[in-house]
Protein backbone atom coordinates (compact mmCIF):
# COMPACT_ATOMS: atom_id res chain seq x y z
CA UNK A 1 0.00 0.00 0.00
CA UNK A 2 1.23 3.72 -0.50
CA UNK A 3 -0.21 7.00 1.44
CA UNK A 4 -1.94 9.76 -0.71
CA UNK A 5 -3.48 13.01 -0.71
CA UNK A 6 -6.97 12.91 -2.32
CA UNK A 7 -6.76 15.78 -4.89
CA UNK A 8 -9.91 15.43 -7.00
CA UNK A 9 -13.42 13.56 -7.86
CA UNK A 10 -13.49 11.94 -11.46
CA UNK A 11 -16.56 11.48 -13.34
CA UNK A 12 -17.66 9.04 -16.77
CA UNK A 13 -20.48 8.60 -17.74
CA UNK A 14 -19.30 6.29 -20.27
CA UNK A 15 -17.18 3.55 -18.42
CA UNK A 16 -16.97 0.01 -18.26
CA UNK A 17 -20.71 -0.96 -16.22
CA UNK A 18 -18.66 -3.22 -13.45
CA UNK A 19 -17.71 0.52 -12.23
CA UNK A 20 -21.11 1.45 -11.71
CA UNK A 21 -22.26 3.28 -8.51
CA UNK A 22 -18.34 3.13 -7.89
CA UNK A 23 -16.52 6.42 -6.79
CA UNK A 24 -13.83 7.44 -9.09
CA UNK A 25 -11.13 9.54 -7.13
CA UNK A 26 -7.80 10.87 -8.03
CA UNK A 27 -5.01 10.62 -6.09
CA UNK A 28 -1.42 11.76 -5.40
CA UNK A 29 1.21 9.11 -3.93
CA UNK A 30 2.95 10.66 -1.14
CA UNK A 31 5.97 9.89 1.29
CA UNK A 32 6.39 9.58 4.66
CA UNK A 33 7.69 13.08 4.79
CA UNK A 34 4.19 14.09 3.29
CA UNK A 35 6.28 15.03 -0.33
CA UNK A 36 4.14 13.93 -3.16
CA UNK A 37 5.96 11.34 -5.14
CA UNK A 38 5.55 10.23 -8.67
CA UNK A 39 2.06 11.04 -10.44
CA UNK A 40 -1.53 11.04 -9.55
CA UNK A 41 -3.85 8.24 -10.51
CA UNK A 42 -7.28 7.45 -10.74
CA UNK A 43 -8.72 4.67 -7.73
CA UNK A 44 -11.40 3.00 -6.53
CA UNK A 45 -13.15 4.42 -3.59
CA UNK A 46 -14.24 1.69 -0.98
CA UNK A 47 -14.60 3.67 2.05
CA UNK A 48 -15.70 7.37 1.40
CA UNK A 49 -13.06 8.92 1.23
CA UNK A 50 -13.26 12.71 0.34
CA UNK A 51 -11.04 15.37 -1.82
CA UNK A 52 -8.06 16.88 1.06
CA UNK A 53 -7.90 13.58 2.83
CA UNK A 54 -5.11 11.29 3.29
CA UNK A 55 -5.47 8.00 2.49
CA UNK A 56 -3.77 4.76 1.90
CA UNK A 57 -4.30 2.60 -1.85
CA UNK A 58 -3.70 -0.94 -2.87
CA UNK A 59 -2.50 -1.76 -6.09
CA UNK A 60 -3.27 -4.44 -8.42
CA UNK A 61 -5.89 -6.83 -8.79
CA UNK A 62 -6.81 -6.67 -4.53
CA UNK A 63 -8.35 -3.46 -5.33
CA UNK A 64 -11.32 -4.83 -6.59
CA UNK A 65 -11.69 -7.30 -3.30
CA UNK A 66 -14.01 -4.94 -1.63
CA UNK A 67 -16.65 -5.69 -4.78
CA UNK A 68 -16.04 -8.87 -4.46
CA UNK A 69 -17.52 -11.22 -6.41
CA UNK A 70 -18.21 -8.31 -8.93
CA UNK A 71 -14.65 -8.32 -11.22
CA UNK A 72 -14.00 -4.42 -10.93
CA UNK A 73 -11.15 -3.77 -13.53
CA UNK A 74 -9.46 -1.76 -11.80
CA UNK A 75 -5.03 -2.16 -10.16
CA UNK A 76 -5.84 1.07 -7.63
CA UNK A 77 -8.16 0.89 -4.87
CA UNK A 78 -7.96 3.05 -1.76
CA UNK A 79 -8.78 1.14 1.40
CA UNK A 80 -8.13 3.44 4.17
CA UNK A 81 -8.17 6.97 5.90
CA UNK A 82 -6.04 7.83 8.16
CA UNK A 83 -5.75 9.31 10.99
CA UNK A 84 -2.71 10.41 11.65
CA UNK A 85 0.45 9.03 10.27
CA UNK A 86 3.65 8.72 12.71
CA UNK A 87 6.59 9.52 11.27
CA UNK A 88 10.04 8.39 13.44
CA UNK A 89 12.10 10.63 12.25
CA UNK A 90 16.23 10.10 13.11
CA UNK B 1 10.98 -9.93 -1.65
CA UNK B 2 12.72 -6.46 -0.94
CA UNK B 3 14.93 -4.96 2.05
CA UNK B 4 12.95 -2.20 4.25
CA UNK B 5 13.75 -0.26 7.36
CA UNK B 6 10.67 0.45 9.33
CA UNK B 7 9.89 4.62 9.70
CA UNK B 8 6.65 4.68 11.21
CA UNK B 9 3.16 3.98 12.04
CA UNK B 10 -0.02 4.54 10.59
CA UNK B 11 -3.27 4.59 12.44
CA UNK B 12 -6.33 4.77 10.58
CA UNK B 13 -10.27 4.33 11.94
CA UNK B 14 -12.06 4.14 8.29
CA UNK B 15 -10.38 0.98 6.69
CA UNK B 16 -11.87 -1.91 4.99
CA UNK B 17 -12.73 -4.84 7.94
CA UNK B 18 -9.77 -6.96 6.71
CA UNK B 19 -7.71 -4.26 8.51
CA UNK B 20 -9.18 -4.62 12.03
CA UNK B 21 -6.54 -5.83 14.43
CA UNK B 22 -3.32 -5.53 11.73
CA UNK B 23 -0.97 -3.27 12.32
CA UNK B 24 0.19 -1.00 9.40
CA UNK B 25 4.21 0.05 9.32
CA UNK B 26 5.24 2.62 7.10
CA UNK B 27 8.61 0.77 5.29
CA UNK B 28 11.15 2.41 3.26
CA UNK B 29 13.29 0.69 0.76
CA UNK B 30 16.64 -0.06 1.22
CA UNK B 31 19.20 -1.50 -0.96
CA UNK B 32 21.42 -3.84 0.91
CA UNK B 33 23.92 -1.77 1.51
CA UNK B 34 21.01 0.21 3.87
CA UNK B 35 20.39 3.38 0.99
CA UNK B 36 16.52 4.60 0.60
CA UNK B 37 15.63 3.97 -2.64
CA UNK B 38 11.96 4.56 -4.15
CA UNK B 39 9.20 5.76 -1.96
CA UNK B 40 7.62 4.79 1.01
CA UNK B 41 5.15 2.19 1.33
CA UNK B 42 2.66 0.81 3.93
CA UNK B 43 2.89 -2.79 4.65
CA UNK B 44 0.64 -4.87 7.05
CA UNK B 45 3.17 -6.67 9.68
CA UNK B 46 2.37 -10.18 10.49
CA UNK B 47 5.79 -10.78 12.58
CA UNK B 48 5.69 -8.15 15.29
CA UNK B 49 8.54 -5.85 13.89
CA UNK B 50 9.14 -2.28 15.10
CA UNK B 51 10.33 1.52 14.09
CA UNK B 52 13.59 1.17 12.89
CA UNK B 53 14.34 -2.22 12.22
CA UNK B 54 15.00 -4.07 9.36
CA UNK B 55 12.55 -6.18 7.56
CA UNK B 56 11.92 -8.37 4.59
CA UNK B 57 8.76 -7.17 2.33
CA UNK B 58 6.63 -9.13 0.61
CA UNK B 59 5.54 -6.94 -2.55
CA UNK B 60 2.27 -9.15 -4.08
CA UNK B 61 -1.49 -8.94 -3.46
CA UNK B 62 -1.80 -12.63 -2.37
CA UNK B 63 1.24 -13.54 -0.47
CA UNK B 64 0.32 -10.27 1.84
CA UNK B 65 -3.14 -11.87 1.80
CA UNK B 66 -1.45 -15.14 2.96
CA UNK B 67 0.25 -12.74 5.70
CA UNK B 68 -2.51 -11.54 7.22
CA UNK B 69 -4.61 -14.64 7.29
CA UNK B 70 -8.00 -12.88 6.03
CA UNK B 71 -9.40 -14.13 2.50
CA UNK B 72 -9.94 -11.44 -0.03
CA UNK B 73 -7.90 -8.82 2.19
CA UNK B 74 -7.08 -5.53 -0.12
CA UNK B 75 -3.54 -5.45 0.65
CA UNK B 76 -0.31 -5.68 -1.78
CA UNK B 77 2.50 -5.28 0.80
CA UNK B 78 3.53 -7.29 3.89
CA UNK B 79 6.27 -7.65 6.68
CA UNK B 80 7.06 -11.11 6.37
CA UNK B 81 10.43 -11.18 8.64
CA UNK B 82 13.01 -9.17 10.97
CA UNK B 83 16.69 -9.12 9.18
CA UNK B 84 18.96 -10.40 12.08
CA UNK B 85 22.16 -10.42 9.30
CA UNK B 86 22.99 -9.68 5.67
CA UNK B 87 25.93 -9.81 4.36
CA UNK B 88 26.06 -9.15 0.71
CA UNK B 89 29.31 -9.71 -1.23
CA UNK B 90 29.02 -7.14 -4.03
Amino acid sequence: MQLARVIGDVVATIKDPNFDSIKLLLVQPIAADGKDVGRPLVAVDSVGAGVGETVFFVRGKEASFPWHPIEVPADAGIVGIVDQPQIHTD
Amino acid sequence: MILARVVGTVVATIKRPQFEGAKLLLVQPETPQGEAKGPTLLAIDSVGAGVSERVIVVLEGRAAGEALGKKLSPVDAAIVGIVDQLECVE
